[in-house]
């Protein structure tokens, strides 16, 4: 093999030199291509990445509205949002969520409840949005999560403002509560209005005015960087904040008619009667709405719904109760209306009821020896409950009509509050019974009825409207929660039941007896203050053959009559009404009556009359 | 006037020449360093603790640099097999005890400082050659090929075994510029060539872990895996791409500033330069490599001895592989390798290491002796 060598420094430097030259070539073609790749994504593939690089860098995020809070009348805070500190994940930056949960398990407390909630929520969120795991962070916790937060892909520490209700439980049903959005409800509502909202307003006021209470989301955009934390805000939409609303509840009124009831099953409505406003709804027991609004626990919440004194049901709206004799006064005035009976009309009353061909009377429930003696009018029969006096007027009035006016006053119908879930109740009529049962109509229903038993059915709610729109003298009176919304009030409009006056005033004559009368059922709560028209009630529980004896006794607790009572005040310039129940409470007059009493007091110390009245 | 101007232009050059410095490769590292600290600054953002360690790097690193000036050439041949075998043995020390990072065994900690011996090698490499070859005639007999070969080829396979590919295959090719430079016969190269192409199949079924034949697939198709090993490679083309020919500004660039980019101040830092400096900062950047390079294509061309020119040459292209591999690996036409882009990327050891070659450079350049 021939083999050159060169020896002289010179051929070598040349040879050198040569392969120098050789590299530096190759070299600046290299170096070319790099300027040629450099170009390409600079200049040709620029607008392309420049999208790409705002796509990584920027995020539209939903913004909550803040929820409408909700005022009394006289402006005190029934549903606020306080601030608190939230941990939230967004779920398409952990990666492994469950090896996360196990990691901040490790930092704070985490329960199976908020797991599965957080589970849930993270089925239905948005993609990029955050999903709420823990709520109200304590000091400590949000400390401790701030300093291992980078170590957390997707952890994210949010303000977020919870609902609160300061006044808890007196307003649980009425103002109602917000919890997580369940999987039937995330079914029916817009997505787009609950993007950033993982709450919805599921009883009471919060839900019937979800729509105002919402709010529009507002929007932002952030900037984040690879680990999706948020570096600076480029520009933000604000949100419409959900409306303000002002309630007609007096919360003074609602907070005594809940002391008042408290440690019994009860309900008592009060309506201011020019308005139909609502002054005071209350139910007992009751629950802490608080205890809802993050996601109940299952235990807690088995607890309240297997309660036998079941405190999450709202007895004043949807409690259905025999009326008892409370609705005697309206019956009493149906016969006067419809001319089946003149002012001047008595019985005989010796304590029992016969009807021709039925073997079998009708006892008089309140008397128990003798009856209530001859010459009973309706005023009597009002002042004393007087069973047979009514069982005789209205078998003569008849279903049909006291149907019809029964529904004219609120009975067997909503009465078409701004609240959810209002029961209708049952006012029986021989249609309704063979829509209903498929059988006739006998005279025995039309007794029964016409002392609030039998099918009689009917709520707080209504037995307060029927009050108001007789202590109105038939104004139609329309009840309400809500008053105004953002200050702008609502319209209630007014409508008129036509009664003739001197009816009217025998009949509010007569229920101003109930208690001012020597005889009045309610004569124990007979002030000087101020006029009380009122009328005792009770409701039987379990029906009793009309040979028996009620013996309380041997009764179970469960089982005593319920107690009633239905007032307004003060008679010659009626503003408010009320009517309540006390489960199981036994006597209209002892039980039921003073409750009412002590609640106009309040309402007459709280609003003193407008213009003074002779003799008031 | 004019004659003022040469005479001042001759003694500052007779003094930089007395003090062994050579003053276009001083400016030209001043303005790379400038440079690279203004991007090591933006890249490492807060963290100034970064910007501090590279500037004492780049200080001590110069002053070594100048002190390694100072000695004769002859002084740093007769030296050269001893730094090569101590190499070697720091080598085989990472191997037994050294500390590792992302499944790398790459540092010998010594307590004070972590160094990296194979950065150590990208210059005791061609030196060792260089010293081997410039012995005994030039071109090299085939035996002597053969023996420069395995001298590069020991410590290739000691990093390669770290596992670190990329600075396997790049000390490799310092050794292998010295022999092309040498005047090695240009059967030989087409023969290597020829094997290269051969073995690459044998290579990627044997040779090759998992991570790097998968550093390969991204090359070709980064979204294949956009989240793991098509990452860096996506927001890298992002960040250069979206910084167009302007650039959006210093500190400015969201892919750099939010985290987007991986490894923004070593391996990837050019991404940084390319988005916040754009093209034109690119331009400029490669600008200065290409001065710097031909200074030293210049250094080599001029050296009085085989060796200086060796070493001088390899040094040269080395440097050039540096650059080009590390922007091309981050602009998406080179697989994904551990190289950093030198006196920008941080880096401690590198930065000294290659002062220390600049040091030898101006040795070459100022030397005067006769073979």
């Amino acid at each position: 093999m021939e083999r050159r060598v060169f020896i002289q420094p010179e051929t070598i430097a040349a040879l050198v030199n040569g392969r120098l030259l050789f590299a530096g070539v190759v070299a600046l073609l290299a170096i070319a291509v790099l300027v040629v790749r450099y170009s390409h994504l600079q200049i040709e593939r620029h607008h392309d990445f420049v999208t790409r690089a705002d796509n990584n860098r920027i995020q539209v995020r939903q913004v909550a509205p803040p929820r409408g809070l909700i005022f009394d009348r006289n402006g005190l805070l029934l549903a606020e949002n306080r601030p608190s500190y939230s941990l939230s994940v967004v779920v398409q930056r952990a990666g492994d969520i469950d090896a996360l949960l196990a990691k901040i398990a490790q930092i704070v407390p985490l329960s199976q409840t908020e797991i599965s909630a957080f589970r849930k929520s993270a089925r239905r969120a948005a993609p990029y949005q955050p999903v709420s795991l823990k709520y109200r962070l304590s000091e400590a916790e949000h400390a401790r999560l701030a300093v291992a937060e980078h170590q957390l892909d997707g952890v994210e520490i949010t303000a977020q403002p919870l609902r609160h209700y300061p006044l808890g439980e007196a307003f649980a049903h009425v103002v109602g509560y917000v919890g997580k959005i369940n999987d039937r409800e995330a079914a029916t509502l817009d997505p787009s209005h609950y993007a950033a909202i993982d709450s919805i307003g599921k009883s009471g006021v919060e839900r019937y005015y979800e729509s105002l209470l919402l709010g529009e989301h507002g929007r932002e955009q952030v900037e984040t960087d690879a680990r999706g934390r948020v570096m600076q805000l480029l520009a933000r939409e604000e949100p419409t904040p959900g409306a303000n609303l002002m309630l007609s509840l007096d919360a003074r009124l609602q907070l005594q008619a809940y002391q008042l009831l408290d440690g019994q099953r009860g309900a008592l409505v009060a309506i201011d009667i020019a308005s139909g406003g609502v002054l005071a709804m209350a139910s007992t027991p009751s629950f802490d709405p608080n205890a809802f609004v993050t996601g109940i626990s299952h235990n807690q919440y088995n607890a309240l719904i297997n309660s036998p004194d079941k405190p999450m049901f709202d007895r004043a709206l949807r409690g259905q109760y025999p009326p008892g004799s409370t609705i005697k006064p309206l019956f009493g005035l149906v016969a006067l209306q419809e001319q089946v009976i003149d002012q001047h009309y008595t019985i005989e009353d010796n304590g029992f009821f016969s009807l021709p061909n039925v073997e079998r009377p009708w006892r008089d429930w309140n008397y128990k020896t003798g009856g209530h003696g001859s010459r009973v009018d309706l005023a009597e029969a009002i002042i004393e409950s007087c069973d047979v006096f009514f069982y005789d007027v209205s078998i003569k009035t008849g279903i049909d009509a006291l149907a019809a006016y029964g529904e004219k006053f609120a009975l067997g119908i909503k009465t078409g509050i701004d609240l959810p879930g209002e029961a209708a109740g049952i006012m029986p009529s021989a249609q309704w019974k063979r829509q209903r049962l498929n059988t006739a109509w006998f005279d025995g229903d039309t007794i029964n009825a016409s002392i609030g038993q039998g099918f009689f059915l009917t709520t707080p709610l209504q037995l307060a409207v029927m009050t108001a729109r007789i202590a109105s003298r038939g104004d139609l009176v329309t009840p309400f929660v809500v008053d105004a919304s953002n200050g702008v009030q609502f319209d209630h409009p007014h409508q008129q039941i036509e009664i003739a006056k001197p009816h009217w005033d025998y009949l509010h004559r007569a229920m101003q007896d109930v208690i001012e009368g020597q005889h009045g059922t309610a004569r124990g709560i007979a002030t000087d203050g101020y006029t009380i028209a009122g009328k005792t009630g009770t409701a039987q529980v379990i029906s009793i053959a009309a040979d028996e004896q009620y013996d309380r006794d041997e009764l179970d607790q469960r089982q005593r009559d319920h107690a009633l009572f239905v007032a307004f005040a003060p008679v010659q310039q009626p503003r408010i009404a009320i009517a309540l129940i006390v489960e199981n409470g036994e006597h209209g007059s002892s039980v039921a009556a003073p409750i009412a009493r002590a609640l106009l007091d309040h309402y007459m110390a709280l609003y003193p009359a407008p213009s003074t009245v002779a003799g008031g | 006037m004019q004659r003022d101007f040469v005479r001042r232009i001759d003694t500052s050059a007779s003094r930089s020449r007395r003090l062994h410095i050579d003053l276009p490769l001083l400016a030209l590292l001043a303005l790379l360093a400038t440079i690279g600290l203004l991007v090591l600054a933006s890249a490492a953002g807060d963290q100034l603790s970064y910007l501090k360690r590279q500037s004492v790097f780049l200080l001590v690193g110069t002053v070594v640099m100048v002190a390694v000036a100072q000695f004769p050439l002859r002084f740093w041949e007769r030296w050269t097999i001893a730094f090569y075998l101590a190499g070697i043995i720091l080598l085989g020390l990472v191997l037994l005890v050294g500390v590792g990072a992302k499944g790398a065994q790459r540092w010998l900690d010594l307590g004070v400082v972590r160094i990296q011996p194979s950065e150590l090698m990208k210059l005791s490499v061609p030196m060792m050659v260089a010293s081997f070859l410039h012995h005994r005639a030039i071109p090299p007999t085939a035996l002597e090929v053969f023996i420069a070969l395995v001298l590069t080829a020991i410590p290739a396979a000691l990093i390669l075994v770290q596992p670190d590919l990329g600075t396997a295959l790049l000390i490799f090719s310092s050794g292998l510029f010295a022999l092309f430079l040498a005047g090695v016969a240009k059967r030989y190269i087409v023969g290597a060539v020829g094997v290269a192409i051969v073995s690459a199949p044998l290579a990627w079924l044997y040779l090759l872990h998992d991570y790097q034949r998968q550093r390969i697939v991204t090359l070709f198709d980064p979204s294949s895996d956009a989240l793991g090993s098509g990452w860096n490679i996506i927001q890298s083309q992002i960040a250069i791409g979206s910084g167009g020919l302007a650039g959006k500004g210093w500190r400015q660039g969201t892919q750099s500033q939010l985290d987007f980019l991986p490894e923004s101040h070593t391996d990837f830092i050019i991404a940084v330069l390319a988005e916040e400096f754009g093209l034109i900062g690119v331009l400029v950047l490669l600008t200065v490599y290409l001065l710097l390079i031909l200074r030293i294509g210049f250094i080599a061309a001029n050296a009085a001895s085989v060796f200086g020119k060796l070493v001088a040459g390899s040094m040269a292209l080395t440097l050039f592989v540096y650059v080009f591999v590390n922007m091309g690996m981050v602009a998406g036409i080179l697989p994904v390798v551990g190289v950093p882009l030198p006196f920008v990327s941080y880096g401690g050891t590198a930065v000294l290491t290659l002062l220390f070659g600049f040091g030898i450079l101006m040795a070459i350049a100022t030397d005067k002796a006769k073979n």
